[in-house]
């Protein structure tokens, strides 16, 4: 396979990831339908190119930018990272991409801003899943500055080194290890940079089960299930029942970030 | 006439055919996760296949009573396969959970169980199924009496209802189908109610 160029990274976990199939088949992606394996069905028809991002907000140089324009000197690296979905599961995902911070730097990101907000693309006409109204389209997710300009923040345009399958968020997608999968938005069209927290389309939706921060961690449930273990799936029965480590296993990076914050409060 | 040959078809079929036939879905599921068919999740899939083939079953048997009563078809002779098929998903179901995802640790089972409605409810709609399946046989009904054992059984419609609201509390957003057998649910339970007062009246009105 191996397509994409892409340099090692010494943040990528030695883990062993899981198969290609594995994480292009069962993924959450609502706007192609709510079971695990209707992206991977509904997700062949979108079109991705041409692709642009609309940035926009408290930026020095906001615009709509063509996806190759974003992505010209841009260095890509494999980030091999453990992914933890909300609902008690996770995968090992050898994602390609490059950090955020490379974008916001270019785009010149104002002493003012404070969060970035991000959108997923809304074309119902490619998106069987949006006739229905499960979320308030379009997908909207969001990040403190402090964060989204952390190393481990990456925008991925890839994995196992071919370029992002339509279902796991094409053409350009963030990745966020530290917290749950549902902060990592898809298919994105829009970043905005704002003095204000955004708002985020599961915490819109049930706003006491799904926090703005979403950082993984095991002391804090969700109300309607524990978050102490999760299951490393993978096409057997016997995938083994694993402790969730807080932040993911990412806190010696990101701990610090929240120095101060009652996570059980900011959750 | 269609409601005719359905009723000759059912005083034909031994009730035991059920049982057989409710081993297929089971060893279908073994097949499937043989050929890898089952996805990246098998376990889940397994689980929730049993959990809704439970519900289902439940459902099934709540219509046997308004089929008679509305089309005259008369299953009534099969109920009791139905709810012990039930039963069994049920039970196989939490198996399925206790053993293969939550891999028995058993400090986050009761955590769960205690703390998190949707897994309350569901395990309260387990355990009142118990006494229903223990007394599923003649001898129960002896015992009981047929009117005692009548009224135990009401109980299904309880059990019913925990199960649409474990399924319907268990899903992230809004869905169609967890909805519609709880509306499924409602609906049997409104026209039980509605039966049973009509013939109370009935049975008190002042003879003319």
């Amino acid at each position: 396979r191996a397509s994409i160029e892409a340099s090692p990274s010494a943040f990528s976990t030695d883990a062993k990831p899981n198969t290609f199939e594995e994480i292009t088949t069962y993924n959450n992606y609502y706007e192609f339908g709510t079971d695990k394996s209707d992206p991977s069905r509904n997700a062949g028809g979108l079109t991705t190119a041409p692709w642009s991002i609309r940035i926009d907000g408290l930026v020095d140089r906001p615009g709509e930018y063509g996806l190759e324009d974003l992505m010209q000197g841009v260095a890509l690296e494999e980030r091999i990272y453990r992914f933890r979905c909300v609902e008690g599961w996770s995968m090992v995902i050898p994602w390609i991409g490059f950090e955020l911070s490379q974008i916001l730097n270019r785009v010149g990101v104002q002493s003012g801003a404070r969060y970035v907000a991000f959108e997923t693309l809304l074309r119902p006409e490619e998106m069987p899943g949006v006739a229905r109204p499960s979320i308030e389209w379009p997908y909207r997710e969001g990040l403190r500055l402090d964060e989204a300009m952390n190393p481990l923040t990456i925008m991925a345009t890839g994995l196992y080194g071919e370029p992002m399958p339509n279902q796991n968020g094409a053409p350009i997608r963030l990745v966020v290890p530290w917290k749950y999968g549902f902060k990592s938005i898809k298919s994105i069209v829009r970043i905005s940079l704002t003095d204000q927290m955004p708002p985020t389309s599961w915490n819109m939706l049930q706003p006491n089960e799904y926090g703005f921060y979403a950082n993984v961690n095991p002391e804090v449930d969700h109300p309607r299930w524990s978050q102490a273990s999760e299951r490393r799936i993978g096409s057997s029965i016997f995938a083994p029942r694993v402790d969730t480590v807080k932040f993911n296993g990412y806190g010696e990076q990101v701990a610090g970030l929240y120095a101060g914050q009652d996570l059980a409060k900011d959750y | 006439m269609l409601v005719d040959r359905l009723n000759g078809w059912a005083r034909r079929i031994s009730p035991n055919w059920l049982y057989a036939a409710a081993v297929i879905p089971v060893l279908w599921l073994v097949w499937q996760l043989n050929t890898g068919a089952l996805g990246v999740d098998p376990v889940k899939r397994i689980e929730h296949s049993l959990g809704l083939w439970g519900l289902q079953m439940i459902v099934a048997g709540l219509c046997i009573t308004p089929l008679r009563r509305l089309a005259g078809v008369n299953l009534l002779r099969f109920r009791r396969a139905v709810g012990l098929i039930a039963f069994a998903y049920v039970t196989l179901h939490l198996t399925v959970w206790l053993l293969l995802d939550l891999q028995l640790r058993w400090g986050q089972i009761w955590g769960d169980i205690l703390k998190r409605p949707y897994i309350t409810v569901g395990m309260a709609g387990f355990a009142l199924m118990l006494p229903l399946a223990l007394t599923s046989n003649a001898a129960s009904i002896r015992r009981l009496g047929a009117a005692g054992w009548q009224k135990l059984h009401r109980i299904t419609y309880l059990a019913a209802l925990a199960g649409v609201i474990h399924y319907i509390w268990l899903v992230r957003t809004w869905q169609a189908e967890p909805i519609l057998y709880f509306l499924a649910v409602i609906g049997l339970i409104l026209l039980r109610v509605l039966w049973s007062a009509r013939s109370r009246r009935a049975r008190t009105a002042p003879v003319a």
